[in-house]
């Protein structure tokens, strides 16, 4: 620590650090542009100069690092010249049209410039043009004119998402922002540019011209889409949801939001929206009022119960619903008799329930992870199921972590991967088993030698690895290893309340019937809460077979969708948004949040609907008043810290025997729940394009086809046309076909035998 | 794709910086394209990019940001004329309607022939011998006449470059 003097004040402050990070330490602003505490310094903008003592001129504040006894005059004479010069320099060039710009009342040049610019402009003369670009359906970079270029956007895209999409080419005034030819910005962190240009030159093209930053009110809420919990800022107005932005926490998001957190908030205003709740009579759907659909749904699930007994009545909630949701949900069907119940729609494998020692969790902190200096990541598309966390290990990849991979696709992390294992998902647990003996024996080469040269070990298993039809097996190898390497294991969520789910018991316990056995047996009725089957289930035929084959089909849901064909009612719940609510994160981190707006039409909340249920079907103790309430009973007495363990045992690994090509399928990342699939802007990025049968080109050779070319995939009896395409980072044997979307809804298990032929 | 003169050429490039500092060869590598193209496509830098392991948007940024290289076809023989201060006082832009007239160009054109494009130079650091052209940024001629500048002409034409 060293002592200096800022304004007079006496602040300590760590040797290295820079004059305007030790003044933001003591609360004193320094006017600033460029200069960001998550980006490297590039001290272009000239905005902070501040007066040094002894230094003959202004010194840029975020690139001095700060010295014993010096003193720094922030506001002194010599300083405001300064600022006040650079001010005048940078708008030389913007143009003053506050009034028309998206970025006013929140610019931070619209801010500076009240405090450091003149009223009058001395400059007259010609301002520089700089053309409007089009790098997506995200960003919006129209005005570039308006560009001071800060390169705060650059250097996130180098920094942060690894990736550098953007650029400055050119020179002096002709200097300007760009794409490489006509580019589009394809990173899953994207949205983080708009909030990081303190001008309006990048700017949300959904939210454009939408509204004044003014008008909007700020809510607080954790976002549904991952399972990290990343907080929200919600921006509504008129009771819709105009905007969201990051909520700052260093612990979980820093000051950055995913694309899919940032742009999902496009689906609760979609058109699909269910507003008022709907009976299927004689065939054709009629609107009804609540009363009258509850009525029915009761009487229906009664009758079920007393004629062909309470087992043959299911209920599957998708991962993002509450946990007040998903604790009235499985307190309603276990008080009509019924242990069927369950969340974990992706999963295939459930040996390890009843083998685990409490619920599966991160393992660690999210905080954590990023301090580990040697990770090993199984069965995860990390950038696009958890773009954040693919950005925090980025970062302690920099600072000299290892990241070790074993994976069935070799997509791009944007990070320098240490060791990899690209195979065949039948052989991930031959393996990890291979990694687990090495560790054991102390090998000195490939992952297991990495591990065991780290201190700070984290074995992560993604989502890919707990949809595997082994996930046990690799659960217990992943404890194996973590346990000869000092380190620790946990799952990433594939969910937002993945937790929470297994806290508020909405799983099966004793007899009941897991979501894979529920749909492979066909139940006479189901109670969906927000599922759509087809898209949020391990095998979407499968899936759909059975609720075809229901008596009865009871939909929960926000949207119209597919369950119009084979459910008899809807019934409209909030989104997220429009409920209070808690999610326990993957970190196992309870945020409970109040709704943003109210409930769209005659949408209520999915409580109040189970509520009234058990109310109608005479279940006792459904008289809650409010969420917080359902909270205190569901983790009553629940230490959630306590709770949480991955520790399983008595799992035996084994082969698995396959034939023909195998599927690998990856859940699209604008494609994980029904929010984001409605979200059109996110709809119309990259991301979000047509699956295509992914296959490595031997393969491709053996089949006779060329890549570009209509194939026919087929799995059991359903079968779909998709475009083929090469990736030689697929191992050999496996076709990738993305889950979860429409156009391969017709489909089987999410893994598996698959077979794929000339259309 | 580069051509394998221009990849043996980057090669021996990239012997003079570490091994995982392949993009330093960066400048180097687009003056092998240019020597060989005449001018950088867009398509060269995506190339140049993939070959020395960088974002084609950080080759982009380099080949913007010198002067030297050409963003498009610039006829066989590039003429890049100073236009700087001291040659503009010592009588650059005679030198400089000279040619466009001599040519029949403009500034910034090619002649149709595709033999001689005419460029904006910045300063070559030589104002003792102003005004200044360069050719193909290769062989600088001083103390600009127009008869020099025939004669410059001349033996470019008759391939004595």
């Amino acid at each position: 620590m060293i002592n200096i003097e800022i304004d007079g004040k006496q602040i300590q402050t760590e040797n290295g650090s820079t004059v305007i990070e030790a003044a933001h330490q003591a609360g004193i602003a320094i006017p600033h542009f460029c200069y960001h505490k998550k980006l490297s310094i590039a001290a272009n903008c000239r905005m902070c100069l501040v007066q040094v003592e002894k230094a003959p001129k202004p010194l840029p504040a975020c690139a001095t690092p700060v010295s014993e006894g010096m003193k720094v005059f922030t506001h002194s004479e010599q300083a405001v010249k300064a600022q006040k010069g650079v001010m005048e320099f940078l708008l030389v060039n913007h143009p003053l049209d506050c009034p028309i710009c998206d970025q006013g009342g929140e610019c931070m040049l619209q801010d500076m410039s009240v405090g450091y610019g003149q009223g009058h402009s001395r400059y007259h003369e010609e301002k520089r043009m700089v053309l409007a670009k089009d790098i997506g359906p995200l960003v919006a970079a129209e005005e570039m004119a308006r560009c001071i270029n800060c390169t705060r956007c650059v250097r996130f895209g180098q920094e942060i998402a690894g990736q550098m999409e953007l650029g400055q080419a050119f020179r002096g005034e002709h200097a300007e922002i760009m794409s490489f030819v006509s580019g589009t910005v394809e990173s899953e962190l994207s949205g983080n540019m708009i909030d990081l240009c303190p001008v309006g030159a990048l700017t949300s093209k959904p939210f454009r011209y939408k509204a004044r930053s003014w008008e909007l009110s700020r809510r607080r809420s954790v976002s549904a889409h991952d399972s990290l919990g990343s907080g929200l800022a919600v921006q509504t107005k008129n009771n819709r949801v105009l905007r969201v932005l990051p909520l700052e926490n260093d612990e979980i998001n820093e000051c950055w939001l995913s694309d899919r957190d940032r742009f999902a908030y496009e689906g609760l205003n979609s058109e699909q929206r269910l507003t008022k709740p709907m009976i299927k009579q004689g065939g054709q759907w009629q609107e009804v009022d609540w009363q009258a659909a509850l009525e029915f749904c009761a009487n229906g699930l009664r009758q079920i119960a007393n004629g062909a007994g309470a087992e043959q009545i299911g209920a599957l909630a998708t991962g993002n619903s509450t946990l007040e949701e998903m604790y009235l949900l499985q307190k309603l069907l276990r008080g009509i008799g019924s242990d069927n119940v369950d969340f974990r729609l992706r999963q295939s494998d459930f040996s390890a329930d009843g083998k685990q020692q409490g619920a599966p969790w991160l393992g660690m902190s999210i905080a954590d992870i990023g301090r580990a200096d040697r990770i090993l990541i199984v069965g995860s598309f990390l950038r696009k199921d958890h773009p954040l966390l693919a950005a925090r290990i980025r970062q302690a990849v920099k600072q000299g972590a290892q990241i070790n991979v074993i994976h069935a696709t070799d997509d791009d992390l944007l990070m320098k991967v240490a060791h990899k294992a690209i195979v065949a998902p039948n052989a991930m647990v031959e393996t990890l088993a291979q990694v687990a003996k090495d560790a054991a024996s102390k090998h000195s080469n490939g992952i297991a030698g990495s591990l065991a040269s780290g201190e700070r070990v984290a074995v992560l298993l993604g989502n890919f690895a707990q949809q595997h039809p082994q996930a046990a097996q690799l659960q217990a190898l992943a404890q194996q290893i973590a346990n000869v390497t000092n380190g620790k294991f946990g799952f990433i969520g594939d969910s937002a309340n993945g937790v929470g789910g297994y806290l508020v018991n909405a799983i099966p316990a004793g007899k009941g019937l897991n979501a894979a056995a529920m749909l492979a047996a066909p139940r006479k009725a189901y109670v969906l809460l927000n599922v759509e089957p087809e898209l949020d289930c391990a095998d979407a035929q499968q899936a759909i077979a059975a609720m075809q084959a229901a008596d009865l089909v009871i939909a929960m849901s926000a949207y119209k969708h597919g369950a119009t064909e084979y459910a008899d009612v809807l019934l409209p719940i909030a989104p997220f948004t429009e409920t209070s609510g808690t999610f326990i994160s993957s970190e196992g981190r309870v945020q409970s949040f109040n709704g943003s707006v109210k409930p769209l039409g005659e949408a209520r909340p999915a409580w109040k609907v189970l509520r009234v249920l058990g109310n109608l079907l005479k279940v006792d103790g459904f008289g809650y008043e409010t969420t917080q309430a359902v909270r205190d009973e569901a983790l009553n007495g629940v230490d959630v810290a306590a709770r949480l363990n991955n520790a399983v045992s008595g799992i035996e690994t084994g082969a698995a025997a396959v034939n023909g090509l195998q599927r690998v399928a990856d859940v699209p990342i604008y494609a994980t729940d029904a929010i984001v699939r409605r979200a059109v802007s996110l709809q119309a990025t990259k991301d979000a394009m047509q699956p295509k049968a992914w296959l490595h080109s031997k393969e491709l050779s053996k089949l006779g086809v060329a890549a570009g070319v209509q194939v026919k995939v087929a799995q059991g009896q359903g079968s779909a046309l998709l475009e083929v395409a090469i990736d030689d980072g697929l191992p050999e044997g496996v076709v990738r076909v993305a889950a979860g979307h429409p156009a391969t809804a017709t489909l089987g298990a999410m893994f598996g035998t698959i077979t794929v032929e000339r259309a | 794709m580069l051509s394998q003169q221009i990849t043996t050429l980057i090669d021996k490039e990239l012997k003079k910086y570490p091994a995982d500092q392949r993009q330093s060869a960066v400048m180097a590598a687009l003056r092998f394209v240019q020597d060989e193209k005449g001018w950088i496509a867009p398509e060269d830098m995506a190339d140049v990019a993939q070959y020395l392991d960088m974002p084609q948007m950080a080759v982009y940024e380099v080949a913007t940001f010198y002067h030297m290289y050409n963003l498009k076809p610039m006829g066989k023989h590039t003429l890049t004329v100073c236009t700087n201060l001291s040659c503009t006082l010592c009588g650059a832009g005679d030198t400089v309607s000279y040619l466009e007239q001599k040519l029949g160009i403009k500034m910034n054109e090619v002649t149709a022939d595709g033999k001689f494009g005419l460029r904006e130079g910045e300063c070559m650091g030589a104002c003792i011998d102003a005004p200044l052209l360069n050719v193909n940024n290769k062989k600088m001629c001083g103390k600009l006449t127009p008869e020099k500048i025939d004669s410059i002409l001349a033996d470019l034409e008759g391939g004595k470059a």
